[in-house]
């Protein structure tokens, strides 16, 4: 009897790993308009305007596929040209807890998308939305702002930060609670 | 009943082998490298064979055998053990010679090897990519420098020498054909010294798992007579060819205002992108997405408008196309000649 109950449990931990997280490499375009009115500025009569949320940005934002997927189309497309690798140059450094123009999903990813005053280019039709959602779940991860569990690992050059799982939670600035 | 079952066996074998002729086959060998390879594992495989038979015989010989029973089973023979001893030092010599002797063939062998390039007249430097080839031509003039993918133009009976190496992760080089498998590690140069006897075409498969579209990584190796391949060199160089026809010329401009322009290079128009294959004269090609799928307006247009669907885990991203726009592209691309 014992014998088998080993059996089962060996079974049931070899199983275990089965379990992943799932990657959605053909999402559904039709999702994948983004289309939400954001605002470029924050100069709103009556204060700022809410920011609208959008259900991809609750999708992306903890997803480890789309976080490393994020992070390689960030070195593709060249973003370091002016954000060095996160450590700012000629564009704002985006591993710091400031951000111009908020810290949420939807807000990075109307930054890409439509681009912002001072040099940030447009990028609607030149990046696929789903694509954009992915470059600004890896730009919130930059911060401190993804679970260090999902959040990419080693980088393979130099960097202006620790790779995006070792940075200081964005939450307690790296201070213990 | 029983040669019934031979014969079925003979002909299972036979249809089985078959397999191992053809573009991509280790046991069909086109070039020195290759054909050195074979032999030393066929030699090999028939020597250790013969021990193998000799040693079964000689284990079934006292088992079929039974020696009669002595009258007194403990008394000693001094002519019994020597003759066993004697038996045994053969065996242990013979051994010995054939170890040292499969040793030095195999020394040899890769003597061989390694004087297949030593006078390499090109030099081409083969990135692999997850999950297609990127096939540069070095060139002591920059302007004649060639960056094309997936297909390997070498010319015929000349030793050319490849520089392999990887972006993301290890991948291996392997053209059974041509030539034994070597790594393309990430921030490491390896050196393979190819040379095709005779023209043909060769195919080559990464050979080292390298991510969910490992077994769809093949590559071309064409070798030319050497000036058909300087002339198709030549054509390469050129410019994209200028796009003729209101589609066509709607495809370029759909091309470079699209997504496709961010990781794509056309030469001679401002698209740019290294990260993904150089399109300049795709339709040359005779593969899509490193062997997945034959040239065709047809295929150009499964793998623009579903890249996941043909390669599930692809970087080619889905891109938001109406028919009309998709057309367009296929037509611009078909004419990359």
């Amino acid at each position: 009897m014992r014998p088998v109950a080993a059996l089962l449990l060996l079974a049931s931990l070899a199983l275990s790993a089965c379990q992943r997280e799932e990657r959605d490499t053909r999402p559904q375009s039709a999702l994948g308009s983004g289309e939400q009115p954001t605002p470029v500025t924050t100069l709103e009569p009556g204060g700022q305007r809410p920011s609208p949320t959008d259900n991809k940005a609750a999708s992306f934002e903890a997803n480890a596929f789309h976080l490393s997927e994020g992070k390689r189309l960030f070195g593709w497309f060249n973003c370091s040209g002016c954000h060095a690798n996160g450590g700012g140059g000629m564009g704002p450094a985006l591993m710091d807890e400031k951000w111009i123009y908020g810290s949420s999903m939807e807000s990075i990813h109307a930054t890409i998308r439509d681009g912002r005053p001072n040099g940030m280019p447009s990028f609607r039709d030149k990046i696929p939305d789903d694509q954009i959602w992915e470059l600004a779940a890896f730009v919130r991860s930059l911060s401190g702002n993804a679970p260090s569990s999902a959040a990419p690992s080693r980088n393979d050059d130099m960097m202006a930060h620790p790779s995006e799982n070792r940075m200081p939670d964005a939450a307690t600035l790296g201070k213990s609670p | 009943m029983k040669r019934l079952a031979s014969i079925a066996f003979a002909t299972a074998i036979a249809l089985f082998l078959q397999g191992c002729a053809g573009w991509q086959s280790a046991l069909d060998p086109k070039g020195p490298a290759a054909s050195e390879l074979a032999w030393l594992i066929w030699f090999f495989t028939g020597l250790c064979a013969v021990v193998w038979v000799l040693v079964m015989a000689a284990l079934a010989v006292p088992l079929l055998m039974r020696s009669r029973q002595h009258a007194e089973p403990l008394a000693l023979d001094a002519g019994a053990d020597s003759r066993k001893l004697r038996v045994v030092m053969i065996a242990v010599g013979l051994t010995a010679v054939i170890l040292v002797g499969l040793t030095l063939l195999s020394f040899f062998a890769n003597r061989t090897l390694a004087a297949i390039g030593s006078d390499a007249a090109l030099t081409i430097r083969v990135t692999g990519h997850q999950w297609w080839w990127e096939v540069r031509y070095e060139d002591a003039t920059p302007s004649r420098i060639l960056t094309t993918a997936n297909e390997i133009h070498i010319p015929a009976g000349e030793p050319v020498r490849l520089l392999l190496t990887s972006t993301d992760v290890i991948h291996s080089f392997w053209v059974p054909s041509l030539s034994g498998k070597l790594d393309l590690i990430p921030g490491r140069m390896n050196v393979l010294d190819i040379k095709a006897d005779k023209p043909g075409v060769y195919r080559g498969q990464c050979a080292e798992f390298c991510g969910a579209q490992h077994a769809n990584m093949g590559t071309f190796i064409i070798a030319e007579p050497r000036a058909k391949f300087d002339a198709w060199w030549n054509d390469q160089l050129e410019p994209a060819a200028v796009p003729t026809g209101d589609e066509a010329k709607a495809g370029e401009n759909l091309f470079l205002k699209r997504p496709c322009v961010m990781c794509h290079k056309i030469g001679g128009t401002p698209a740019g992108g290294t990260v993904a294959p150089d399109l300049t004269h795709l339709a040359s090609r005779q593969t899509l997405a490193a062997g997945t799928l034959t040239m065709s307006r047809g295929n150009l247009a499964a793998w623009i408008a579903d890249p996941q669907g043909v390669k599930p885990g692809s970087h080619m991203p889905v891109v938001d196309l109406s028919g009309d726009e998709l057309n367009a592209i296929v037509a611009y691309l078909e004419g990359l000649k």
